[in-house]
C-alpha cells in the first residue's frame, strides 16, 4: 500500500480548506448554485435527483482496511447507511448534505484519501487490475506507475479544463480485467529486453460512440511515460471538439483524424516534451515501488483446500482465484446477492470486510471495475472461516462472472441524467437466474446496464448489454450482445427493437435458452455468439 | 476588488493586441491576442519581438489557453503573457503554473479570494514553466540538481 508522506498530505490537506472556504461561500449566498457548480464538481461532488452525491476516489482501486472502516464509518454517519463502488474502482455516497461535505473530505483526509478529479474534464481516477501484485501473469506489478500518474495528473494544470472527462487504465498481464482498451488511454506494461515499459492505446470508450482503443505506440519506455502523456493530452486539449459535448472525447478526435495522423501529431510533440525534462527520476519510482512489495507471506503453507462443506466447496470454485504463491489465495467478494443492488454494501458489511482484510489479507483489498471486492492474499487455510464471515453478513454470493454478476449504473433511481431505472431491472434479472446450477451451466456470462447514452453501466462490452432509453416517456430498454471488455474487447450489437423492463428479461432468458441448445464443448455465451453471428439469436427473441 | 492583476516588475504593456492573422501579416506590431482554437505555434518565429501576448478564455471551461500560454514559455517566450476573458479566482493558480503573468478578468476578482488562491497549495505535483519544485524534485535533491 502507498503510503502520504508530508508533500501528499499537505496537497490534500489544502484541498479540504480550499472546498470548506468554497462551500461555506455557498452556503452563505456568496455564491450562486451557478457559480458553485464547477467547483464542486471538481471535488465529485453532484447535484442528483433527491441529494448531493459524493464520489471518493479509490486510486486503482487498492484500499488498507483502515480506508475501508473509514468508508463504512462515513456511510452511517452522514449518508443512510450505504456506500455503493462504481465500475471506475470509486465509491459514492447518494444521500449527502452540502454543509457535511467538507466534514466528510477532512474524515477521508485523515486516512489519506480524497475526492479530488472524480468528476469534471479532467483526468479521472487512474484505474487498474484487481489482480496486480498477486497473479503469475503480470510483466510487473502496474500499481508503481499508477501512483506515479494519480500524483502527475493531480491538480496538472494544462489539463484541468479538457474538451471533456479522461480516464486512464495501467495494467501489466495478458488477461485483461479491467477494460483497458475502453479507457481513452490504456497502457499496458511490458518487458522488453529487460525493460519495462508500455504498450500505448488511445481513444477507447463507452458512451453514445463505443470504440475499442488502437494501438498507437508499441513502447514507451518506464521513465518517459509521463512525458508521452503528456503529448497525448496536450493534442487533446488542443483539437479535441469542445463544439458538442457528445464528440468531445478523445475516442472522436482520434476516430475523425484518423489513427495515423493522431499518432504523428503525438510524436511531433512528445519529441518537443521529451526536452523539457518532465519526467520525474527513476529514484521517484524507485521509492514508490517498495510501498507495493509483496507482504510478508508464509512459506511452505499447504495447497490443499477442505472441502467438506459443500456449500463452501462451491463458493470456493467460482470466487477464489489462484495466486502467484503456494498456499495463498485471492477471494473475490460478490456484491450483487440475489435480488440485490449491484455494487451496494451497508456500512456493517463495508466494516466488516475491513475487519476481513486486516486479519486475513495483510491489511490490504481491491475494489473491481465489476463493482465486486477482493481480498488479494489470503492463507487457503483461512478460507473456511472468512467464508462463514461473508456468509453471515450476506455476502457470501458465489456468482463471480456468472449471468447475476451484474454491473448496473444508479439509474434513474438516483442520477438526474438517467433515462430508465437500471436498478429494479438488474434486480428482476437477477432473481430470475438465481438458480445456482443454471448459472453455472451457463458460465461466464457478463451483463451490463446502463439506464442512458452515457454507458456508466459498461453495457457496450457487455456479453449481454442493455441500455435504457427513454420512449415517449416511456422506459424502454435496447438488447446488445457480443461485447467484451477483457483482451478480447469488442463493442456489443443491438439485437433490434426495444423491450419494456419484464419483456428484455424474456429476451434474455431466450437468449441464454439458444446458447444451451446450440453451444459447443467448452464455449462460452460469447463465443456461441462470434461463432453464430447475430442472426438465430435474433430469431429466437423476435421470431 | 482586481480588474487587472500583473506578477511583472514595471508597467503592463499598453498597446492593443491584434488578432494573429493580422500580426503575422504585418511586422511592426509587438502585441497580438490568441483566441481558443488559434494555433499559439504560429506566433514562435516571432517571439523576440513580442511584449505582449493576450490568449481569450471564452468560457472558463475552454482550456486551450493553457497549453497555448505552456507552449509559448517553453518556446522561450518571456514577454508579458496575460489571460484575459472568463477568467475565474478559481483558475488563477493554474494559469500562473501555464505561465500567465497577467489577467485582465472580465469581471473583476476579490483581492482577498485572489490571495488565497494564489497561495493554497504549497507543493506541486508537475514540472511546468512557472519555475516551481515539484514534488518529485524535492524528494530527490541530489538526484534532480546534481
Amino acid at each position: 500500500m502507498y503510503r502520504y508522506d508530508s508533500y501528499d498530505q499537505s496537497i490534500v490537506d489544502a484541498r479540504v480548506e480550499e472546498f470548506r472556504d468554497q462551500t461555506q461561500r455557498r452556503l452563505a449566498g456568496q455564491l450562486t448554485e451557478d457559480q458553485f457548480k464547477p467547483l464542486r464538481l471538481m471535488n465529485g461532488l453532484y447535484l442528483q435527483l433527491h441529494a448531493y452525491m459524493l464520489r471518493v476516489a479509490i486510486p486503482y482501486g487498492t484500499l488498507s482496511a483502515k480506508q475501508m472502516r473509514k468508508l463504512g464509518e462515513i456511510a452511517a454517519k452522514y449518508d443512510k447507511g450505504y456506500g455503493h463502488f462504481t465500475t471506475r474502482t470509486n465509491l459514492q455516497y447518494n444521500w449527502i448534505k452540502l454543509a457535511d461535505a467538507p466534514d466528510i473530505l477532512a474524515e477521508l483526509a485523515t486516512v489519506e484519501m480524497h475526492a479530488i478529479q472524480t468528476s469534471g474534464n479532467c483526468i479521472r481516477n487512474i484505474s487498474s487490475d484487481q489482480y496486480a501484485g498477486v497473479s503469475a501473469d503480470e510483466a510487473t506489478d502496474p500499481r508503481p506507475w499508477a501512483e506515479l500518474l494519480r500524483q502527475w495528473s493531480t491538480f496538472h494544470p494544462e489539463f484541468t479544463y479538457l474538451p471533456r472527462k479522461f480516464k486512464i487504465c495501467v495494467i501489466a498481464s495478458k488477461e485483461d480485467r479491467a477494460a483497458m482498451r475502453l479507457h481513452d488511454i490504456g497502457l499496458k506494461l511490458v518487458s522488453r529486453d529487460g525493460q519495462i515499459g508500455a504498450e500505448v492505446y488511445a481513444g477507447g470508450g463507452m458512451g453514445r460512440t463505443p470504440m475499442v482503443a488502437p494501438q498507437i505506440k508499441d513502447f514507451v519506455p518506464e521513465d518517459e511515460i509521463v512525458s508521452y502523456l503528456e503529448a497525448c493530452l496536450r493534442v487533446y486539449n488542443r483539437y479535441g471538439r469542445r463544439d458538442n459535448k457528445y464528440k468531445a472525447r478523445i475516442k472522436i478526435l482520434v476516430h475523425e483524424l484518423g489513427v495515423e495522423e493522431y499518432k504523428r501529431q503525438v510524436e511531433e510533440e512528445y519529441a518537443h516534451m521529451k526536452q523539457l525534462g518532465l519526467n520525474p527520476p527513476t529514484e521517484e519510482l524507485d521509492r514508490i515501488r517498495p510501498f507495493f512489495a509483496n507482504p510478508a507471506y508464509e512459506q511452505g503453507l499447504a495447497d490443499e483446500i477442505d472441502r467438506a462443506d459443500p456449500a463452501f466447496a462451491l463458493w470456493v470454485d467460482r470466487q477464489v482465484a489462484a495466486h502467484k504463491q503456494p498456499g495463498y489465495a485471492i477471494v473475490n467478494i460478490s456484491l450483487k446477492p440475489k435480488g440485490g443492488i449491484p455494487g451496494d454494501a451497508s456500512a456493517e458489511q463495508i466494516g466488516l470486510v475491513a475487519d476481513l482484510a486486516e486479519t486475513y489479507s495483510f491489511d490490504e483489498l481491491r475494489v473491481t471495475h465489476a463493482q465486486n471486492l477482493v481480498l488479494p492474499h489470503v492463507k487457503k487455510a483461512d478460507l473456511y472461516a472468512i467464508w462463514q464471515k461473508l456468509d453471515e453478513a450476506g455476502l457470501a454470493e458465489a456468482n463471480l462472472d456468472l449471468i447475476t454478476d451484474i454491473i448496473a449504473c444508479p439509474g434513474l433511481d438516483y442520477c438526474s441524467l438517467a433515462n430508465a431505472r437500471s436498478i429494479p431491472l438488474a434486480q428482476k434479472l437477477s432473481e430470475r437466474f438465481a438458480d445456482a446450477g443454471r448459472q453455472k451451466d451457463l458460465g461466464e456470462l457478463k451483463v451490463k446496464i446502463s439506464g442512458c447514452i452515457n454507458a456508466c453501466g459498461h453495457h457496450h462490452a457487455g456479453h449481454i448489454g442493455v441500455l435504457g432509453v427513454d420512449r415517449k416517456g416511456v422506459e424502454n430498454f435496447q438488447l446488445s450482445l457480443g461485447g467484451s471488455g477483457a483482451e478480447d474487447a469488442a463493442v456489443g450489437q443491438i439485437t433490434g427493437p426495444g423491450f419494456s423492463e419484464d419483456g428484455v428479461v424474456d429476451a434474455i432468458e431466450k437468449v441464454t435458452d439458444l446458447y444451451l441448445a446450440e453451444r459447443e464443448e467448452g464455449e462460452r455465451f460469447l463465443d456461441t455468439y462470434r461463432r453464430l453471428g447475430m442472426k438465430p439469436f435474433k430469431e429466437a427473441i423476435y421470431g | 476588488m482586481v480588474e487587472f492583476l500583473s506578477f511583472r516588475e514595471g508597467e503592463a504593456a499598453q498597446e492593443p493586441a491584434v488578432t494573429v492573422e493580422s500580426f503575422t501579416g504585418q511586422s511592426n506590431s509587438t502585441a497580438v491576442r490568441i483566441e481558443a482554437g488559434e494555433d499559439a505555434r504560429e506566433l514562435l518565429p516571432y517571439l523576440d519581438r513580442l511584449s505582449l501576448v493576450e490568449v481569450n478564455f471564452p468560457a472558463y471551461g475552454d482550456g486551450r489557453g493553457y497549453s497555448a500560454a505552456r507552449i509559448l514559455r517553453e518556446a522561450g517566450y518571456e514577454g508579458e503573457l496575460r489571460a484575459v476573458g472568463d477568467v475565474l479566482v478559481d483558475q488563477l493558480n493554474a494559469m500562473r503554473r501555464c505561465g500567465f503573468d497577467s489577467f485582465r478578468p472580465d469581471k473583476a476578482l476579490d483581492d482577498a479570494a485572489v490571495e488565497r488562491a494564489l497561495h493554497r497549495y504549497a507543493d506541486v505535483y508537475q514540472k511546468t514553466v512557472d519555475g516551481r519544485s515539484p514534488v518529485w524534485a524535492k524528494r530527490h535533491p541530489e538526484t534532480v540538481n546534481g
